[in-house]
Parts: structure tokens; sequence; C-alpha cells
């Protein structure tokens, strides 16, 4: 029995998996994408789609620049259900506090000649009519952008089928060793490479990878045009973002193409249900409610909940896995994936060609945490 | 015999009996279309008892109210999606 080639294996069909098989068919790999399930329907599908910059480290405000910048670029190509909306990001200063670190993220932002712009009470005012008064100003960040993810995730495995890729959903990949991927139908696929794209389920398949499940909570509001018009985020996000093991929740409130209103977020480590907490829920409500006094008065149509793959650092595992040879690791964004989808696959296609990189590869190769446990 | 309150539907003054529900003064208003669907759809009451959310309207300034379910009272101010 003969044993179908492929040159490259990409598991998962999420916005990661999407972005490296298109990006490797482009470079004329040969590609096949495994998924149980259908394109975009895990974190991608769970997550706000917020296209954004992220200058919590050298090494992630790097890879969320070349992200944005990509994602800019082929927003004319992008198909009308994938919503890009051009709303820019306003980081919301509530204290003294948060203020000195808008004045930091101006320096930052200002040192590596990206736009940016520090609005005081009155403009923040202007801009979102229904922030609570007195908050002390904002970070505007006019490049950031809101998309649909699944529906981008779809399109790109379509430009990839369009340069020879072929998609398997339905079946998973059950075991790889180098140079075989071994399905659950029983089939076989040989190849020079595998790229593991599967969020969450990397941990699951690879033990000692350093991954955890991080649930978020999120819930969706009825068309309410103009209710806000930028991707709002409290400015203490990043310190609970990144900062914390305990369950946290911060304001981020975005607005739909629809005129829908989405409201997030909450993460738990350790919660196993993929279910609806409702006092979870009603945290998060109550938190954005404390910066969008008008909440309240909005209908609620849906909540759902997703897993980010967190890792320790709060950075990405992108390059080759120290254990087995040809095998990849494109998994582990966290709550940043949508984003850095495009930057990632930028550096798996680096890493299989050797052509020269333009991000660094150092920060991160799944090699800086070899010998560390998973669960520390 | 009920008494008879004024409401204004899409700024048209309508007199109903007391108790009447929205979706059904909006009726007799001579309304078919309460709202528009994402895609730009005519919409209008089906379940009668708030659950398919079609017959939603704009009440006193408040978007997305099931009209089905909310009574009307005198100087209410209802908005259909075509007015």
């Amino acid at each position: 029995m003969s044993v179908p080639t492929c040159q490259v294996a990409v598991l998962g069909a999420g916005i990661v998996g999407a972005a490296c098989a298109r990006a490797l068919a482009q470079a004329d790999f040969q590609v096949v994408i495994i998924d149980p399930n259908p394109i975009g329907s895990g974190a991608t599908a769970a997550g706000m789609g917020h296209i954004l910059l992220i200058d919590d480290s050298p090494a992630q405000f790097a890879l969320t620049q070349n992200s944005r910048q990509q994602w800019n670029d082929l927003a004319p190509e992008l198909p009308d259900d994938c919503e890009f909306v051009k709303c820019g990001t306003l980081w919301l200063a509530a204290d003294e506090d948060e203020l000195d670190e808008v004045r930091r993220k101006e320096e930052r932002f200002r040192a590596a000649g990206v736009a940016a712009e520090v609005l005081d009470t009155r403009q923040l005012a202007a801009a979102e009519p229904n922030l609570r008064a007195g908050l002390l100003g904002a970070f505007f960040i006019p490049d950031d952008r809101v998309i649909y993810p699944p529906c981008a995730a779809r399109w790109m495995i379509e430009e990839a089928q369009r340069h020879g890729t072929q998609l398997r959903t339905g079946v998973s990949a059950i075991e790889v060793t180098g140079k075989e991927v071994r399905l659950s139908d029983g089939s076989r696929i040989s190849v020079e490479f595998t790229v593991h794209a599967t969020g969450c389920g990397t941990a699951k398949m690879l033990p000692g990878v350093p991954i955890r499940p991080r649930k978020g909570h999120l819930i969706i509001t009825d068309r309410y045009p103009g209710f806000v018009r930028h991707a709002l985020l409290e400015l203490g996000y990043i310190k609970k973002a990144h900062g914390t093991d305990t369950d946290s929740v911060s304001c981020v409130v975005h607005p739909r193409r629809t005129g829908q209103v989405l409201v997030g977020s909450s993460r738990q480590f350790d919660a196993e249900s993929k279910d609806v907490d409702p006092r979870m829920l009603a945290r998060v409500v109550a938190r954005a409610t404390e910066f969008l006094p008008g909440l309240t008065r909005l209908s609620g149509i849906r909540a759902w909940t997703g897993f980010r793959a967190a890792t320790p650092d709060g950075l990405p595992l992108i390059g080759p896995y120290p254990e087995l040879p040809g095998l990849y690791l494109a998994t582990g964004h966290e709550g940043h994936g949508i984003t850095t989808s495009l930057g990632t696959a930028e550096l798996i296609v680096d890493h299989l060609t050797g052509r020269t990189p333009r991000l660094p590869l150092e920060p991160y190769l799944p090699a800086r945490f070899s010998g560390v446990p998973a669960h520390a | 015999m009920p008494e008879t309150i004024r409401i204004k539907v899409n700024g048209v003054a309508v007199d109903v009996p007391e108790h009447t529900n929205v979706a059904a003064a909006v009726t007799r208003a001579g309304h078919v279309h309460f709202r528009r669907s994402v895609t730009g759809q005519p919409r209008g009451p089906l379940c009668g008892m708030g659950i398919c959310f079609e017959c939603r309207v704009t009440i006193d300034g408040q978007p997305h109210r099931r009209s089905c379910q909310v009574l009307c009272r005198p100087g209410m101010e209802i908005q259909t999606d075509d007015a």
C-alpha cells in the first residue's frame, strides 16, 4: 500500500494553522491541513478578533507590529464576511498609575515609530460619549483593527487551496513520528515537516509543552450602532492578562460591523468545563458597566466561552520542537493569536526554508522551555 | 368598556384600548413590517410570546424592545425600522 506524500502537515485549522498553511503554500510547499473539527471552530471562533499591538515585551511588540502590518496589507483582499473594521484601539486610563502607563506606552511607540496618540479626559469623552465621566485619558492606537476570525481563517485556507493545499477535516492526527502522520481513519501521510497549530490541543498531544488552557467568557449584544466606536480596553488589562494566576476580569468592549457590541473579558486557569459560568459572566458585565454605564440598557443575545493556549512568559511557541526532528510548533498565542497568526506563519516559513528572517527567531523558540515542567 | 389611550407609532397618533400590547397597536396602525433583518429583509410578529424576537421595535428611544411583550402606556412613542 502506498503512503501519499505531502511535504508539510499542518495540524489545526484555526487561524494560526490557516495562516501557516497559506504562507507555506505560497512558498511552494505541498501542504495538507488536518483538523477533526470545522475550520476556525476552536479558540478562533471564541475570540474577539482584535488586531492590535501589544508592547508588554520587545518580542511581543515586534511580533504584533509585523502581524498587524500584514493584516492591514491584506485588508483590501479580505472577503466582506471577515467584517474588517478600522476602529483603532483606546486603552483607558482610570487612575494616575494607568496614566503613567499611557506615558510609558507613548515613549515606546514613539521609539518604535508607530502611530499613536494620547487623549485627555475631554478628548476621550468626545471620542466615546458612552464612557463614564471622569476617566483620566486614553492611549489611542489608530491602526488597530477588528475582524471576524472564523471567516478570515476560512479565507486563508481557500487561498492555500488555490496553491494546491489539501484540507482534511473530520479526521485527527493521532501520532506524529518525524516523517509520518497517522490519522484517526487509519490512513498515513508521509511528511518532511509537521506544524502543530492546535492551541490548547498541543499540550494534550505533546506532553511537556508548557501550555495551560485559560478560559474566557464573552457576551454579544443586539445591534446598537455607534454605542462604542473603538475597541476599548482598560489599561489594567495587561496586568491581569499576564501578571496573575488568579481569576480576573477586565473591561474589553468592541464595536462589530453589524452594530453589535462584543463585551469581555475573563481569565481563568484550571477551569475544565466549557459551560458559561453565570457568576463569571456577571463579573464581566459588571466590570464593563463600570466604564460604560449605558451597557445595562443593551440586550445581550449570546454568551460563550473559549480556551486560550497560555504559556508561562506570555509569548507563543514558534519553531522546532526539540524532542522530535521535523516537528514544529505554532501554538501558545494565548489571547493574541488572531493578530499574531500572520507573524507566526512568516516565522514558520523562515524556519522551514532557512531564508533570512525579518523577525528574530529566538524569543519564540519552544526550546526556551526545555526541561521546564508544563505545570510548574 | 376599557379606557382608550393615545400613543404614537412613527409619529402618528393612534388610539388603542388600554392593556393593548405594542405589537397589536403597531398592527392596528397599519404596519406589517416592524423591523429589518441584518440582510434588510422585512420582519414582523411571529410567535407573539417573546421567543422569536422578530417583532422588535424602538419604544421611547430604546431599541430592540419586543413589542409583543410590552403594554401600551399613554404617550408612548414607537418607531419601526422603516419609519
